[in-house]
């Protein structure tokens, strides 16, 4: 039995952030029922990376939303609206991310809903909180990392800054609503209350900040420092960060830079040896490494490194990640089927339980797919 | 009543990934007991970022141990060892952070734990899963990033690899073991039965592509190719991206570039009217715009595009961002006092409950605070 098995999701939620909780949510055992504007759906089936499409929606939308059924509704008809209603008062989870103040002009705020359903746990998705100046900015992933100082940890020094190449924002904050959810889910079988569950794409990337910003906030507020060249953490001491080889690129985090001279037979590091030099000439002590390190191959410094436990790593790319065994290993990607026959390879839930990796072949539902079950088994219409 | 009162926590963990998700259910109202080597403790003790000390130890720490109790002890002494195994039978929720095989030989892995407590929810996090070449090699933040390909998707197009320069792995996977444990108490509550949950720094930062990994199994493996000019990501086209101002730094996310160069005044922008060239041309296109958006301050283009509903920002730094009303209104940070007295400023849980923000007073504990007091408490010494 998946863990999640019997409960009820319901979802307003849009593109990547409020989905993508609704997507573990499914893979941990729920069922989760998208609410679509009939017709053209949810706005993700329309929005592509690459141009690349699946039928008549994108495969962005296909990787986000499968093992999801899919009810189409008008919220501005009363008719639907009455409907949706009768499958929240069944619902164990409501999830959305509309800007502030959208889901109340459909009478479907938390105050409204817990009349319908004192057991529901509701939850919700805003960019940036729903008081203060930025309340009515969209919440966009980038636009969130931008605000938040985070484009200023990577990079090398005198780079622009630089976001992080992937929706960290929203990816985070889908992942912080569907903690509170489970926690408020968990309150529930005891006192059988639902609750109220908030989150925002600016707290989340604060909080991804959380160690950093700690020591900015007692540190006198120093900016941060990305290293010269090979940065990979503004707060971390030499060696820490990516040199190029001979062929390739080697990742190195921390450790000790005498054993590391001498391993590496590198003369000119070994006048720095105590634990401050690492700080203190970091950008001195990556110039020579990066000197050292490019005059042998990846794999010639790998032998010599990782017997000796230095902690260490080979940059990957997608090619050589997925031939590779310790990939193949983990059985990270499935196919899910679709109703043509055709498939899609996409990745599963990251989680295992009981030894299991949860996987599951259902694809993401047509808008409006499971309007029919839904009213004959949800609604006895 | 904060949603996981009554649940108790004992975590093996060190450094940041089991850390921080034991910090996220100690916010969330558990009560968590740090197991800690005595003495020298978790190794973040000592672990430090830039040369600032707290009270004796490092920032990092401090940051993501407040909100626990610590009790001492060393697992290969039997004595020690005994009174775990009796702390063990009342906790809920047991987690670890160990190279595979190292819990079995202290003794407290899954067998041995459910043996001692069926109803536990026992959770774990490797570097790499339990199988395979990379079983063995170090469960460290940067070298899971470099394996997982992660690095090609930030900074230009003929950049070196450019790693996140942040915990991305620790931090997911520690999230993710709270998604595993959280749903199987949820599960427990109905049957009674406990759980093991296993996830690994590797699988959490493949998960992070789940989106650009798809695309690259669907589009016959071709080679991810950052954006020449002001990348923020590999898959998306113009205008997506940071760009240098009169005065700073403005980013922009989707927007139709006619439309964006109407706005901004920019007619060579005017003839892209194809979605599809956004994407084809993006470098070229997004080289018209770096041009164009150098000439004028970030304040000025603000006050032409967000009017517009064209989705953009200003880009902050942190002393601009802390000085800001819109961070000042989440009372996001919460000053945390240790039982030396010593005070220190970090972040709250960014998770609101009923409307609450869930703040606590508690800072990080010294190694074995609360040894003695947990053996009372619990009766861990003398006759069972």
């Amino acid at each position: 039995m998946k863990p999640l098995e019997g409960l009820l999701v319901v979802e307003f939620g849009i593109y990547l952030a409020a989905p993508s909780a609704g997507l573990k949510l499914a893979d941990l055992g729920a069922r989760v029922i998208k609410i679509e504007p009939p017709g053209r759906g949810e706005p993700c089936r329309h929005l592509a990376i690459k141009h690349l499409f699946v039928g008549r929606d994108s495969l962005l939308f296909h990787t986000i939303n499968r093992n999801k059924e899919s009810y189409a509704a008008n919220l501005k008809d009363p008719g639907d609206l009455e409907k949706v209603k009768r499958l929240l008062a069944r619902a164990d989870v409501l999830t959305h991310n509309f800007r502030p103040g959208t889901m109340e002009k459909f009478g479907l705020g938390w105050n409204e809903v817990r009349q319908l359903n004192p057991r529901l746990v509701y939850a919700e998705i805003s960019g940036y909180g729903a008081e203060g100046p930025w309340r009515n900015k969209p919440g966009q992933d980038l636009l969130a990392q931008s605000v938040s100082g985070l484009t200023w940890l990577s990079g090398d020094a005198g780079a622009p800054p630089t976001p992080m190449g992937i929706a960290v924002a929203d990816i985070l904050c889908g992942s912080h609503l569907l903690q509170g959810i489970l926690a408020a889910l968990l309150r529930r079988s005891k006192t059988g209350r639902g609750a109220h569950v908030e989150v925002s794409l600016l707290e989340s990337v604060l909080d991804f900040q959380f160690e950093v910003l700690t020591t900015h906030l007692n540190d006198g507020g120093r900016p941060p420092q990305r290293a010269r060249r090979g940065n990979a953490h503004a707060y971390l001491a030499a060696p820490y960060g990516v040199y190029a080889t001979a062929d390739g690129y080697l990742a190195l985090a921390m450790g000790s830079l005498d054993r590391l001279a001498k391993l590496i037979d590198c003369e000119e590091l070994e006048r720095f040896t105590g634990s401050e030099d690492g700080f203190a000439h970091r950008d001195e002590i990556m110039e020579i490494l990066a000197r050292h390190l490019a005059q042998r191959t990846t794999a010639e410094w790998l032998a010599l490194l990782e017997p000796a436990d230095v902690w260490c790593a080979e940059v990957l790319d997608y090619p050589r990640l997925v031939a590779h065994e310790g990939f193949r290993v983990l059985k990270m990607d499935q196919q899910v089927e679709l109703a043509g026959g055709s498939k899609i390879r996409t990745l599963r839930c990251p989680i295992r339980i009981d030894g299991e990796r949860l996987t599951s072949p259902r694809p993401a539902p047509a808008a409006g797919e499971h309007n029919e079950i839904i009213d004959k088994e949800l609604l006895d219409a | 009543m904060r949603p996981l009162e009554g649940i108790l926590v004992l975590d093996f963990g060190q450094f940041l990934s089991a850390p921080s998700a034991s910090l996220r259910l100690a916010d969330l109202g558990a009560r968590v007991i740090k197991i800690e080597r005595p003495v020298t403790g978790d190794i973040c003790r000592q672990l430090y970022v830039s040369n600032v000390v707290l009270d004796g130890e490092s920032t990092v720490f401090h940051a993501i141990n407040r909100n626990k109790e610590s009790f001492a002890a060393d697992l290969k002494n039997p004595r020690d060892a005994e009174r775990l195994r009796r702390l063990i039978r009342h906790a809920d929720v047991v987690m670890h952070n160990f190279r595979p095989g190292v819990i079995e030989r202290l003794g407290f892995d899954y067998e041995s734990v459910r043996r001692l407590n069926p109803a536990v929810v026992y959770g774990e996090i490797s570097g790499y899963g339990a199988e395979g070449p990379w079983r063995a090699k170090p469960g460290q933040d940067l070298l899971a990033q470099a394996l997982s390909g992660l690095m090609w998707l930030s900074g230009n197009d003929g950049d070196p690899p450019v790693p996140m320069g942040l915990a991305i792995a620790d931090i997911l996977s520690g999230i993710h073991l709270t998604h595993g444990i959280l749903a199987c108490l949820v599960r427990r509550a109905i049957t009674g039965e406990g759980a093991r949950v296993q996830v690994s720094m590797l699988e959490s930062v493949l998960d992070l592509q789940f989106e650009v990994l798809t695309t690259f199994f669907q589009d016959g493996g071709e080679p991810v190719r950052r954006s020449a000019v002001a990348n923020a990501h590999a898959y998306l086209g113009a205008p997506y991206g940071i760009y240098q101002t009169a005065d700073g730094w403005l980013a922009l996310a989707m927007g139709q570039v006619p439309v964006l160069g109407r706005l901004l005044g920019c007619a060579a922008l005017e003839p892209y009217t194809e979605p599809r060239e956004w994407f084809d041309r993006r470098d070229e296109i997004k080289r018209v715009l770096a041009d164009h958006l150098k000439t004028r301050t970030t304040a000025e283009w603000l006050a032409v595009l967000e009017p517009a509903d064209i989705w953009c920002a200003d880009v902050l730094d942190w002393r601009r961002l802390l000085a800001h009303d819109a961070f000042h209104v989440l009372g996001m940070i919460q000053t945390v006092r240790r039982s030396s007295g010593f005070a220190y400023r970090t972040l709250r849980c960014p998770i609101r409950v009923d409307g609450e923000r869930l703040y606590s007073e508690r800072g990080s504990p010294a190694v074995g605070e609360h040894t003695a007091a947990i053996i009372e408490e619990f009766k861990l010494e003398g006759e069972p």
